[in-house]
């Protein structure tokens, strides 16, 4: 089911929470909504659940307007962050719930749900613990009993708000990619928040960069981080440096940093080398060092300006180059991103 | 031995560097103790001497007898009246409030307050104010020949008022620390309201509940002084147990008021028992 979203806004009180968003989510794709804290992205997700009501606007799942149907009605699927189970029931009735609250007339016999249920456990992978209470499993655990609760009444839309905040490192990188294999094989429209842009980048068909209630970038995860709209999403997609100066791009060409013009550059796009390799490449002292897992981050102050930049190298590289503190090098910006307007990070 | 016990601290004294010394310990327990003591074991040894002071058989006349029994009746009948409706109204008034924003929140949150604050004296005193001969319903309540104050439903009325607060000051932090992602879960999934306020709302505040009952029963059997200034202390009729006790008391037949009382402090201890259960059931639950 697809679902159009024309200019939404909503405020509480005098905060703007979303200003005129307009969005298109073809059917079955898998599109996450990522930006910072109070981006407006949760607000969003639960507008289009029937959990808030917009301000200003329209819903629309395929193509029929949703304001005036109430939540129940809208057979979307809802994913918790805190997983919202049922803590007095057993897993089973937690599943079976969707169903088991149907009108009399288009309620699945008893053998049906079990049947059903069954199923989804199987699905999710967690059969054996039917007959155990939420407070008896892991958070990863219970998100999967989440996602099949919301999944019990065939939904045509997921909604996941933030799915895997609460749960550690490990377990979030093993569900995300089970999330994608279980919406490679369901192809149910699903849209999911996330502040994490590693997991957009990883899960998502399509990414929505969100930031103070408006929409930054929206575009497939290629798209986004190498052709960013702006420098929010340049920052919130990879950690960037900023020059203040004359740039030299590789490929001859000049940026010169004026008043209304600053140079971006990721952290990975910058070589260090001992040697001046060509025109391109300034000066710098290495300031700090600091081994982070499979990558290395350098800190160096530019020559003349003093500015302070990033670096980002994988360890082989950087034990090839055996780099201490306080030498002298000379950075190599791979690729470098200016944008015109006058724009604040 | 935690961990924390291991730093800074030399293994000999263990856990004792965080806690008073024995001796202000021994001291606070001994104060607290001797306070217990005076207020409240003193008190129920001499209501339970002084009623079986003149022997088992004049205890059970005095409690036998027609206006003993007639006050035991009236005391029932407004709990069993009193506390299910405040159940009702409590449980309704929690659930507006910890599950919904609405203007005006705030002051309803006071407002259930509001007996507590209240002398019960004055509690009673607004049912005369309201329904009795010169009150604002007066004239009409003589038209139709309807008798609430100085008769049961008046009771009633000044008991429920005295106990609502007990149960919705149990359940709104209660619901409030639960938060509404279950009943939205529940809603997204297509409950109704109800089918979402009796499958999912209700079992997770039942020992709230219980316990609210609990309390509020406790109150309703004992309550006198709003009682007391509505019922006209008709003998037989519109007296309850706390009112029999004063009566007693004051026609100098001791053993007799005693002996009721006694009653009552039974309900108190029974009170107290059920009330220890409920509170380690609920650890346990906890513990899960």
């Amino acid at each position: 089911m697809s679902i159009e979203i024309q200019n939404i806004s909503k405020q509480f009180g005098t905060f703007n929470a979303l200003s005129d968003i307009n969005l298109e989510i073809p059917s079955g794709e898998l599109v996450a909504l990522l930006g910072p804290s109070g981006s407006g992205k949760t607000t969003l997700l639960r507008i289009i659940a029937g959990l808030e009501r917009a301000d200003q606007g329209e819903i629309r799942f395929n193509g029929v307007d949703t304001s005036e149907s109430h939540v129940r009605e809208r057979k979307v699927g809802f994913v918790f962050q805190h997983y919202a189970l049922f803590k007095h029931m057993t897993v089973f009735d937690n599943v079976a719930f969707g169903l088991t609250v149907r009108p009399r007339s288009t309620r699945p016999s008893k053998a049906e749900i079990r049947e059903k249920v069954i199923k989804l456990l199987q699905l999710v992978q967690l059969e054996g613990m039917a007959q155990r209470y939420p407070a008896q499993l892991s958070g990863g655990q219970r998100q999967r009993i989440a996602l099949a609760r919301a999944l019990a009444v065939e939904p045509q839309v997921l909604l996941l708000d933030e799915p895997f905040g609460a749960l550690d490192a490990q377990v979030r990188a093993e569900l995300r990619r089970w999330l994608r294999k279980l919406h490679d094989e369901i192809h149910v429209t699903s849209v999911f928040v996330t502040h994490d842009q590693e997991e957009a980048l990883e899960v998502a068909d399509r990414i929505v960069v969100m930031n103070k209630g408006k929409i930054e970038q929206a575009g497939t995860p290629d798209q986004v981080y190498d052709h960013p709209a702006n420098p929010f999403v340049l920052n919130f997609l990879g950690n960037v440096n900023l020059f203040h100066g004359r740039l030299h791009q590789p490929g001859g060409e000049q940026h010169e940093s004026g008043e209304h013009t600053v140079s971006y550059v990721r952290s990975h796009d910058l070589e260090i080398d001992r040697s001046q390799l060509d025109s391109t490449a300034l000066k710098a002292e290495i300031k700090h060092i600091q081994k982070l897992g499979p990558s290395v981050r350098v800190t160096l102050a530019v020559a003349g300006s003093g500015e302070m930049v990033e670096a980002e190298l994988t360890r082989d590289v950087f034990q090839v180059l055996g780099l201490q503190q306080g030498e002298a090098v000379f950075v190599r910006p791979r690729q470098v991103r200016v944008f015109v307007e006058d724009y604040q990070i | 031995m935690s961990v924390a016990t291991k730093i800074g601290t030399t293994k000999k004294n263990g856990n004792h560097r965080s806690t008073e010394p024995a001796a202000i310990r021994w001291l606070l327990t001994a104060i607290a103790l001797l306070f217990l003591g005076l207020f409240l074991l003193v008190p129920l040894a001499a209501v339970f001497s002084q009623a079986f002071e003149k022997g088992v058989a004049v205890y059970l006349a005095a409690i036998n007898e027609a206006d003993s029994w007639s006050s035991i009746r009236l005391t029932l009948i407004t709990a069993a009246v009193a506390v299910p409706l405040n159940l009702v109204f409590g449980v309704i008034a929690s659930w507006g409030i910890a599950k919904f924003s609405f203007p005006g929140k705030n002051l309803l949150i006071t407002l259930i307050d509001l007996p507590f604050s209240v002398s019960p004296v004055i509690s009673g005193l607004i049912y005369i104010l309201i329904f009795g001969r010169q009150g604002w319903l007066g004239p009409f309540l003589e038209g139709h020949d309807i008798k609430i104050v100085f008769a049961v439903p008046g009771i009633i009325l000044a008991t429920v008022f005295v106990t609502f607060p007990f149960i919705a000051r149990e359940l709104i932090p209660l619901m409030e620390a639960q938060g509404r992602d279950e009943e939205e879960a529940a809603m997204v999934l297509g409950a109704t309201g109800l089918q979402t306020f009796f499958r999912v709302t209700l079992p997770n505040i039942k020992w709230g509940i219980i316990y609210g009952v609990i309390l509020c029963n406790a109150r309703a059997m004992g309550e006198f002084g709003a009682v007391s200034v509505v019922s006209g202390h008709i003998r037989g009729m519109t007296n309850t147990l706390p009112l029999h006790v004063e009566i007693l008391y004051n026609e100098y037949n001791y053993t007799a008021a005693f002996a009721v009382a006694s009653l009552l402090a039974f309900l108190a201890l029974i009170t107290l028992v059920v009330k220890t259960v409920v509170e380690w059931k609920v650890r346990q639950q906890m513990a899960e």
